[in-house]
């Protein structure tokens, strides 16, 4: 029986935990609020662990660095919030496109440009989802407790080496900074890389999630952003060869949404008003929940481990259950715009959002809403 | 007896993508002969890092290693990564001057300021040639380019000049008419601890060479070798004296902590 060890720590922290436990032993980042926690965590434990850590000179350079270490055979991670996230965006596109398992931390604030930097925001969910140009997925996993920040961090390693893809961990400053108990078991269920055998070398197609080998062990692999046929090649003009790279790329995503998915419902099958909620949000409508019963109001919930890729089944249970929908959000509304799609008029779908301050949506705000959207 | 021929380092069945004239045959050669020098049969103990350029194609894919192809100006934090993570490998950054010094350059200079133990290769046409030939941060004072039709008003970085201030290991500057220091220069830059730095004058007939008025790989490579100043010569006469020529020669030869030692150091602090 494994030892579980309770430390009462922030959410940046548990991440740290999370991500060594994980099997992370590459760090590279750039200063930036509020995610230095990471950072600075993992200066002190990562060394201690084994691992090299980094700071680089920009967010550009940490996303490429955590690439290289990738491909150098290690799993790597970078943490950033908003300003940085946009700056990464070229190299997770490139991390998508070359297969390279690795694991970004948006810890958001309130956008856009620097905007109120140390303030909480939700304002990066479809930059999490569109912000790197082409086609592409992402996988895109939401914290709402500093438990959390632990499990999903290393639930993020493993899915990268799952998929061989980036996976982003969408958390927000009130996550970050929140400080709770957290249980961390000695240890924890890890996905480890698949390796080719000596004399594979089909690294990018072949199969839906193909071996990826280390640099230097002689597979005399070439790497590229361009688009590229099955060895890896370049291939820039045939067209056959782009439909089947960006497909099946998108594809080895979106086919496993439903093992990808996770997240947690409460009465979705017996509620007068339904709510989609992620990431810090979800507190105020735990809360919600008990004062709405006092009004004799039952509140039906899903909440989004998972943001990216996004399983439509309990939201649609949801909302065939209730006449409207609720998506609360500390932004001016981003999510609501895919349930929306999702729901398709099963229901109807309305926004409550809020920005500025770091402020919360309160318990009494939402009920407010669900009241005025419900007509009671 | 060993013998020297690049078919031994080139992935088979692939042609090399270059224009005729293009200074990057050159550098092939030259650096693969280097790599022969040293002892090497194959590339097993090579990684390459490129970004997006003529020159990034060098290595990817046509050299038979392992290379990692990066969105433009990314090599840098690439092979830093590689490096520290699989230190028994020579990791060798290739790229242009646009993708080095103009858009890259923020990693150009903390490479070298950390002292990693890469080599970075800039080969320096002294334009964007895969895009036509726009003017570059290497763009000589004057010279037309597709983006200065009435000839360039910046003056140009001195990349070797830069990483040496940095504290560069190895920092040489030749041109593609200079085929020999070329090969002796790459041997130097794979064999130093730390951060190496090589740049290569070369010649680029399709998208710079037309414009100024050379119209072939040969004229320019006249070009380079009638305006080639040696550093030592520079030093004499005074830099001012030497504006608008090459000045070609080993810029920086030291030895200092690299960045993985420094880091282990560190990490041995109780």
């Amino acid at each position: 029986m494994a030892l579980t060890e309770v430390k009462f720590i922030q959410g940046n922290r548990a991440c740290v935990e999370g991500a060594i436990k994980a099997g992370c032993r590459f760090f590279a980042g750039y200063p930036i609020t509020p995610a230095n926690e990471i950072s600075e965590h993992m200066a002190k434990m990562l060394p201690e662990a084994g691992g090299i850590f980094i700071q680089m000179e920009d967010e550009i350079a940490s996303v490429m660095a955590i690439v290289g270490a990738s491909w150098a055979g290690v799993k790597s991670m970078t943490a950033t919030s908003g300003p940085g996230f946009s700056l990464m965006q070229e190299g997770i596109g490139y991390a998508f496109m070359t297969e390279t398992p690795c694991v970004i931390a948006d810890i958001q604030r309130l956008g856009p440009s620097t905007g109120q930097a140390t303030k909480c925001g939700q304002g990066d969910v479809m930059q999490s989802r569109w912000g790197t140009h082409g086609d592409y997925a992402s996988i895109v996993l939401s914290p709402n407790s500093p438990q959390e920040m632990f499990e999903l961090t290393v639930k993020a390693f493993n899915l990268a080496e799952e998929y061989r893809t980036p996976v982003i961990l969408l958390a927000d400053e009130v996550v970050a900074h929140m400080r709770e108990d957290v249980a961390i078991p000695e240890e924890v269920e890890v996905v480890e890389r698949r390796r080719p055998k000596l004399g594979e070398e089909m690294f990018f197609g072949g199969e839906e999630i193909p071996p990826m080998p280390r640099v230097g062990d002689g597979f005399n692999v070439p790497v590229t952003g361009s688009t590229h046929d099955e060895r890896g090649i370049r291939f820039t003009r045939d067209p056959q060869v782009h439909r089947r790279l960006v497909t099946r790329l998108v594809g080895k995503i979106l086919r496993n949404t439903s093992k990808i998915a996770d997240y947690e419902t409460y009465r979705i099958d017996d509620c007068d008003v339904g709510i989609i909620c992620y990431g810090c949000t979800s507190h105020t409508v735990y809360e919600c929940v008990k004062i709405a019963e006092e009004s004799g109001i039952k509140i039906g919930y899903v909440r989004l481990r998972t943001i990216w890729p996004m399983l439509e089944k309990p939201i649609i249970e949801l909302a065939e259950t209730v006449k409207a929908v609720i998506v609360p959000e500390l932004n001016l509304g981003q999510l609501r715009y895919e349930i929306e799609r999702i729901t398709r008029g099963r229901a109807n779908v309305y926004s409550l959002n809020k920005i500025g301050g770091g402020e919360m949506i309160t318990p009494e705000e939402l009920l407010h809403k669900i009241k005025e959207v419900i007509g009671r | 007896m060993r013998e020297f021929s690049v078919k031994n380092y080139l992935r088979s069945g692939l042609k090399l993508p270059f224009c005729p004239g293009c200074g990057a045959y050159t550098i092939i050669d030259c650096f693969l002969k280097a790599v022969f020098n040293l002892g090497y049969n194959d590339l097993r103990k090579f990684v390459f890092c490129s970004g997006i350029g003529c020159s990034a194609w060098i290595p990817s894919p046509y050299f038979n290693a392992d290379s990692i192809h990066t969105p433009h100006g990314r090599a840098i934090p690439v092979a830093t990564a590689v490096k520290l993570i699989r230190p028994e490998l020579n990791v060798v950054v290739f790229g242009g001057d646009g993708d080095i010094a103009g858009i890259g350059g923020n990693h150009l200079i903390h490479a070298a300021r950390r002292n990693v133990d890469i080599t970075v290769i800039m080969v320096n046409n002294m334009v964007y040639g895969m895009t036509g030939g726009q003017v570059a941060p290497t763009t000589p004072l004057g010279y037309k380019t597709t983006t200065t039709p009435k000839g360039c008003f910046e003056y140009p970085i001195d990349a070797v000049k830069l990483v040496s201030v940095l504290g560069a290991s190895y920092a040489a500057r030749w041109t593609t008419a200079h085929k020999k220091e070329l090969i002796k220069a790459f041997e130097e830059a794979i064999e130093s601890k730390g951060f190496s730095f090589v740049e290569v004058i070369s010649q680029c007939p399709t998208n710079f060479g037309r414009r100024i008025n050379l119209r072939g790989s040969a004229e320019m490579l006249k070009w380079f070798k009638e305006n080639s100043v040696s550093l030592e010569e520079a030093e004499k006469l005074g830099w001012d004296k030497v504006e608008g020529k090459f000045v070609v020669g080993v810029f920086a030869r030291k030895r200092r902590p690299t960045l993985a030692e420094n880091m282990r150091r560190a990490a041995s602090v109780g």
